[in-house]
């Protein structure tokens, strides 16, 4: 059977909006039939993944296991024997994908945005270097995939309906990752995804001491602090105010982007603002491309300019 | 206990990117290359878990930048590199495959790297190299703590959610941050080691790994795609104005 199989991923009862966002791409290519794999008790909510025709129902715990859903993917697909395999681009998807293709021993493409079906083989656009470059690949089907969140539209795969249910059975795994708890975030002292205005600063900022003149017009703004990953890792700013892929998913009326390349794990965390203004030196930054306000300026020019007009 | 890290050359962000004559690569002719930032995070996160007795083995494949990577390496506390010669692949499948052969001619309790390189097209090395060596791999990883022959992860979902595994050794980890920001080593200190420790060199064998797939095409996207690029103060001032914000 050739067609498209998707990889369901969920989290906190619910599937996430990159299974939508797959199954969606997955009818639009008319590569053949479509078909979903979800883990434990997700494949009693089948109705909710009418844009496949069958739903592949894999006897694994409900909390995420990398060693049992790689497995359990791997026995979906020997299975279905489909074209093409759809895997989220997600801290999920990383270790279902990788061993999967690895142990197949058939290509995978990582980071994908779009893929187009020809003549057997499938063109897919790879978004890499930090979201600066566009890598188109042509693979040869059977192949594993691996989508980025937000490149579809989830509401084209949120179809109701009635798929086939078939059931793949328990999983046998050799039990050498043991799943132990879910931490929820810590807010910290400010829930951002709560915020009106966010100034959020990346690595353009400099250094520590820079962040002071971004802190200062943001308490001019009435605005809440924000930041990209590598200031969290880099002890700066607290995990709190972190926006992005294993960060915060904002959606504030007013994002104020500050030295922010705009690297696809930031944007998916906060292309939902209403309105975006990203000041960065480099012209060619993708921040820009989903900024509805742009200056490629120097941002501690502007900022300083900024705050002395507002005070 | 015996801690594996790979590391990875790649190209600097901050540099601008163009595409090579054959309009399939990026043009590396002037392009200033560092170690992949991820990597630099497995690094810190080897060097916190070793303690007196252990050992932390940097492994890179030759060519520009892997003395430099393994010398900074040994300088922030590493205590041996090894330059891995003879492989042409590198892309993911071909790094694993090296990879795995270096590491197969010893035993590893753990094997550390970064989540992702800024051009691994081909899938994430970490999960992939644990794929090829039949080891547990855990990706995403924020927090590393060792227990006898476990070690106990923190990986990171989305909307800062953390979920907590049990994994037992030897395995590979995918490392997102190290517990606490890579160390500093001076630019003495480095050329010290480059001066007095001889590298390790391994001879990988003939790889036949391959992606199974072929770039077909690189550019970059349009920039200011979607932002209305605006010019001075005056203007930033009239949108936050029509916003309502100031």
């Amino acid at each position: 059977m050739a067609g498209v199989l998707v990889v369901c991923e969920h989290l906190s009862g619910g599937f996430a909006d990159i299974t939508f966002e797959m199954l969606g791409l997955a009818s639009s290519l008319q590569v053949g039939e479509v078909s979903a794999v979800a883990f434990g008790s997700m494949a009693d909510r089948s109705g909710e993944l009418g844009a496949a025709s069958t739903v592949i129902s894999a006897g694994c715990s409900d909390d995420f296991n990398p060693e049992e859903y790689a497995a359990a993917a791997k026995s979906a697909v020997e299975t279905t024997s489909p074209d093409l395999v759809l895997v989220a681009s997600t801290s999920m998807g990383y270790d279902i994908a990788n061993p999967l293709a690895a142990t197949l021993g058939i290509p995978l493409i990582a980071y994908c945005t779009g893929i187009e079906p020809e003549e057997g083989a499938f063109v897919c656009t790879s978004s890499l270097y930090g979201g600066k470059m566009g890598v188109t690949s042509t693979v040869p089907g059977p192949a594993v995939v691996m989508m980025l969140s937000g490149a579809h539209n989830a509401d084209d795969g949120r179809i109701e309906g009635s798929p086939g249910v078939s059931d793949l059975g328990a999983v046998d795994t050799p039990g050498r990752v043991r799943f132990k708890q879910l931490i929820e975030p810590d807010q910290g002292d400010v829930d951002i995804t709560q915020s009106g205005v966010l100034v959020a600063i990346g690595r353009g900022i400099g250094g520590k001491d820079d962040i002071e003149v971004a802190e200062e017009l943001a308490d001019l703004l009435d605005a809440d602090m924000a930041c990209s990953r590598p200031l969290v890792d880099a002890g700066w700013m607290p995990k709190s105010r972190q926006v992005g892929k294993s960060g915060m998913r904002v959606k504030p009326s007013l994002y104020i982007a500050l030295g922010i390349s705009g690297a696809p794990e930031h944007i998916e965390g906060m292309k939902d603002s209403a309105t975006i203004i990203a000041i960065n030196s480099d012209e060619n930054a993708p921040i820009f491309d989903v900024a509805d306000y742009g200056m490629a300026e120097d941002l501690f020019d502007v900022c300083e300019e900024l705050i002395e007009e507002l005070e | 206990m015996r801690f594996a890290v790979l590391l990875k050359w790649v190209p600097d962000l901050v540099e601008d990117l163009e595409v090579d004559d054959e309009g399939t690569g990026v043009d590396t002719e002037d392009l200033k290359f560092k170690l992949n930032e991820f990597d630099d995070h497995a690094l810190e996160q080897a060097l916190l878990l070793a303690g007196e007795g252990d050992e932390v083995v940097a492994l890179t494949l030759e060519g520009d930048g892997a003395e430099k990577m393994l010398c900074t390496a040994i300088a922030k506390g590493a205590s041996r590199g090894i330059r891995l010669t003879g492989s042409s692949s590198l892309d993911t499948a071909g790094l694993a495959d090296s990879f795995s052969q270096a590491l197969g001619a010893d035993t590893y309790d753990l094997i550390l790297t970064g989540v992702q390189s800024v051009d691994d097209r081909d899938g994430q090395l970490g999960p992939v190299l644990a794929a090829r060596m039949g080891l547990p791999c855990v990706s995403v990883v924020s927090e590393v703590g060792l227990e006898g022959s476990t070690a106990m992860v923190a990986k990171e979902y989305s909307g800062g959610m953390v979920a907590e595994f049990e994994v037992d050794l030897p395995a590979v980890l995918g490392i997102q941050a190290a517990s606490e920001a890579p160390r500093y080593a001076p630019v003495s200190r480095v050329r010290q080691v480059q001066q007095t420790v001889d590298l390790e060199e391994f001879a990988v064998s003939g790889t036949g790994a391959s992606s199974g797939s072929s770039i077909t095409g690189m550019a970059q996207p349009e920039s200011g795609g979607g932002a209305k690029m605006l010019t001075g103060l005056d203007e930033l001032v009239e949108v936050l104005n029509g916003l309502g914000v100031t």
